[in-house]
C-alpha cells in the first residue's frame, strides 16, 4: 500500500504498474481527480492527512480483498486541468476493484483533511462542503457489500 | 489542564492565528465544552464557534465528536468541513 500527500504531480500510468506483481490480481480500477476550470490552493492538515487516508485504503482492503492500492492525494497551488487525487486499486476481480476504488475516493471527501480554497477573477473563496459529499459516503454504511460482480468467483 | 489548539483553513483565516497553547478551565473536559469556552472569548471566536457554524474537530490526529473527552497535552484541532478529493 502507497500512501503519499504531495506537492508534486504524479504519473498515474507509472504509479499503477508500480502496484504489487501479485498473481492474484485480475483487475486494477483507478481513478484521477482533476481541477475543474478554477485555479484552487489546497491547505492539508501534515500528518494527519496521511493517517486518515490510511485508514481509508486499510478499510477497503478489509472490504474488498484489495490486494494492493496506492492513493496520492496533492496539496497547494493547483490550476485547472492539473490532477489532485489518484486511487489506484488492485484486487481479483474487477467488481472488487471499482467498489473499493469509488469507496476510497467517498471517504477522502468527508473524512481526509483537505480544504480548497478557489481563486476567482471576483476573488478568492474557501470551497463549501456538499452535502452531496457526505450522502455519498454514508451509502456504503448502509448497503452490504456492494455489487453482484464483485461476488462472482471462478 | 493545558492543551493545545490548531485552527485550519477558514477558520484560521477568521481567527487570524493557527493555533495557540490554552490552560483549560476545570469544567471544560469535552470537545462540545471546549467549543464554547471559546466562543465565549467573543468577536470572531463568538462567530466561528457559535452553534450555527459547522466546525468538525480532531483530537490528536482523529476526528472527535463533540462528546469526546480531552486530556493534558492533548492536540485538538478546529475546522470547518473538509473538501478534498
Amino acid at each position: 500500500m502507497k500512501i503519499s500527500v504531495q506537492r508534486e504531480d504524479f504519473d498515474s500510468g507509472l504509479e499503477v504498474r508500480h502496484l504489487s506483481k501479485d498473481r492474484g490480481i485480475g483487475a486494477v480500477a483507478s481513478f484521477v481527480g482533476v481541477v475543474r476550470e478554477v485555479p484552487m490552493t489546497l491547505e492539508h492538515y501534515p500528518g494527519m492527512t496521511e493517517n486518515a487516508i490510511r485508514k481509508i485504503a486499510e478499510e477497503a482492503v478489509a472490504r474488498w480483498k484489495v490486494i494492493d492500492c496506492t492513493v496520492i492525494h496533492r496539496y497547494g497551488d493547483l490550476k485547472p486541468n492539473d490532477q489532485i487525487v489518484l486511487v489506484a486499486v488492485a484486487a481479483a476481480h474487477r467488481g472488487e476493484a471499482f467498489a473499493a476504488c469509488e469507496f476510497i475516493m467517498d471517504y477522502l471527501k468527508t473524512r481526509a483533511p483537505f480544504w480548497k480554497k478557489e481563486h476567482r477573477p471576483e476573488g478568492t473563496a474557501w470551497v463549501e462542503a456538499r452535502v452531496t459529499d457526505d450522502a455519498a459516503a454514508e451509502r456504503w454504511t448502509e448497503a452490504p457489500k456492494p455489487t453482484a460482480l464483485g461476488k462472482k468467483r471462478r | 489542564m493545558k492543551v493545545k489548539l490548531l485552527f485550519f483553513a477558514g477558520l484560521r483565516e477568521q481567527l487570524g492565528t493557527s493555533g495557540e497553547e490554552i490552560e483549560l478551565p476545570s469544567g471544560v473536559t469535552t470537545v462540545a465544552g471546549l467549543r464554547a469556552h471559546l466562543g465565549t472569548r467573543g468577536g470572531q471566536y463568538a462567530t466561528a464557534f457559535s452553534e450555527k457554524r459547522l466546525v468538525r474537530t480532531a483530537i490528536n490526529q482523529d476526528m472527535a465528536a463533540p462528546t469526546a473527552r480531552i486530556k493534558p497535552g492533548d492536540v485538538v484541532a478546529f475546522f470547518p468541513p473538509v473538501t478534498g478529493g
